[in-house]
């Protein structure tokens, strides 16, 4: 059994972790284990990213973070119990709806008076570089606005802790690296703890406070790699040697 | 270069007029009676009669205010079940093997039962209109059920939201492109299940007496326009579902 602590040196080291994980164990309804024995405990602000080759669970780890699934050993334990946000690998919007009701979901489900809900989607939509798209519905817009306005409607509710499962995994190389940047500017501006499951490893470096490796299956922890490189971060700063030191450490642990 | 197509209305008068003119022609030289073929222009003529007397409206206002009743039970037996059958397992085990045997039933051969068993003429002629309109409707409302994505459950399911709101804001909308086809078909069926009823019930009422008594006394003209009044009728309603869906499916026509 491993612990592992996410500290981040930006954001409230004191506050208690917004979720610990206690040994989780899961099995496909085959049988087949996908995960064996994980904890981790994830810091309130803090920017965590989980790599893994595919097929390693690491979706499934997501999903039972989520409340999704119940695990069949070990606790979740999330200090809020306040409302989450999850980004899917596609996009997930609801076709029927314009990309303004789409965002508008989450509110609309807590009950909330349409007057009240109509300047926070605005606002929303304007953080993630969305104006004028109100009205479009998603198959008119491109796989980047898409995913943009599932990253509104994932946030849109204030959630204490945002979930990404590979947001960006369908999206072309050029548009991923903006997208990685826009997700930085908005958890700048918004008070949110991000755990993101993703398989790109420069992503993940450049993006996180610490990095989680989960090795082959049936996954289990087996790095993790504090990213200590200062914020704000650019593009450029994934060609640092600190940040290929990184990579060098991650990719190795991931062929264990 | 691609030549544009005319007009619709054009094209589609043009080639009525030439199905008119040849069906009159096949008359005239065939030289049959009226009783036996009528030509187009016998059948005017009986429609031009039959409206005059009042009986092709009073009639077909009989049939349509039956069938649509018949389309309208017809949709709220079916949905409600249609989303049971697709949510629960146990109902599906238990309910389907019923439902996919009543079908095998021609509704021609209960109808005659359901005209016994209730007394009034036009409630028996509506239900067998639904039981004609109630498999498809459930069929499709099922399979639309079933194309609901799981990772939209799974937005749901992590937004906390009740079955109600699971129904209302993600179930019914997804289902809704599969129920509207399903509701195209049953508007049609509608009026063939009323008809249906009215031949097993010819109580002096409705498109189907008037069609079993004209050809009774060998009115041929009038069994004409009375088949083409039904097929009217049955066009409408499909349109007006088209038009429904147009109206509820914006999304799918903005690319």
């Amino acid at each position: 059994m491993e612990n592992i602590s996410i500290q981040s040196p930006i954001r409230n080291p004191m506050s208690p972790p917004i979720l610990t994980a206690t040994n989780i164990c899961h099995a496909f309804e085959d049988g087949v284990p996908v995960i064996d024995d994980v904890s981790l405990t994830i810091e309130r602000g803090a920017f965590v990213a989980l790599v893994g080759s595919s097929g390693v669970g690491k979706s499934t780890l997501l999903r039972v973070l989520a409340g999704l699934i119940a695990p069949q050993r070990g606790t979740v334990q999330f200090a809020n119990h306040g409302p989450i946000g999850i980004v899917f690998q596609r996009d997930n919007l609801m076709p029927w709806r314009t990309a303004y009701r789409n965002v508008a979901l989450p509110l609309e489900l807590a009950g909330l008076p349409a007057a009240a809900v109509e300047p926070r989607v605005l606002h929303m939509l304007k953080l993630v570089g969305l104006e004028g798209a109100e009205e479009s519905y998603p198959a008119q817009l491109s796989g980047g606005m898409a995913q943009r306005v599932a990253l509104a409607r994932a946030l849109i509710h204030e959630p204490s802790l945002l979930l990404l499962d590979e947001p960006f995994g369908a999206l072309d190389a050029l548009t991923r690296e903006r997208m990685g940047q826009e997700l930085l500017r908005i958890w700048r501006e918004m008070p949110v703890t991000v755990f993101m499951v993703t398989h790109s490893i420069p992503e993940a470096v450049l993006l996180a406070d610490e990095v989680l490796v989960l090795g082959k299956r049936p996954g289990t922890i087996v790095a993790r790699v504090p990213i200590d490189a200062p914020r704000p971060r650019t593009l450029e700063d994934q060609f640092a040697p600190a940040a290929q030191r990184c990579h060098a450490v991650i990719r190795a642990a991931i062929g264990q | 270069m691609k030549k544009s197509l005319p007009n619709p209305v054009l094209t589609t008068l043009i080639s009525l007029a030439v199905l008119l003119l040849v069906w009159q022609c096949i008359v005239w030289i065939g030289d049959y009676p009226p009783y036996l073929f009528p030509g187009p222009l016998a059948v005017w003529n009986a429609f031009v009669f039959m409206v005059q007397d009042g009986r092709l409206l009073r009639h077909a206002a009989i049939t349509i205010s039956e069938a649509i009743p018949g389309l309208m039970i017809g949709c709220a037996l079916a949905i409600p079940l249609g989303y049971l059958l697709a949510k629960s397992r146990l109902a599906e085990r238990v309910l389907s093997p019923y439902l996919v045997a009543s079908q095998a039933i021609p509704v021609i051969a209960i109808a005659p039962l359901l005209t016994l068993w209730i007394d009034s003429t036009y409630w028996s002629r509506v239900l067998v209109a639904v039981l004609v309109v109630f498999f498809p409707i459930l069929v499709n409302m099922i399979a639309g059920m079933r194309g609901v994505s799981a990772e939209l459950y799974d937005l749901m399911h992590s937004l906390k939201a009740t079955t109600l709101q699971t129904f209302r804001r993600l179930e019914f909308p997804a289902a809704l492109p599969v129920l509207l086809a399903g509701l195209r078909v049953g508007a049609t069926l509608a009026v063939i299940g009323t008809l249906v009823g009215e031949f097993v019930q010819p109580r002096s009422q409705g498109l189907g007496f008037l069609l079993v008594t004209a050809r009774y006394q060998f009115k041929t003209a009038e069994v004409f326009v009375v088949l083409i009044t039904l097929g009217v009728i049955a066009l409408t309603l499909y349109g007006a579902v088209l038009l429904l869906e147009r109206r509820l499916l914006r999304w799918q026509r903005v690319v």
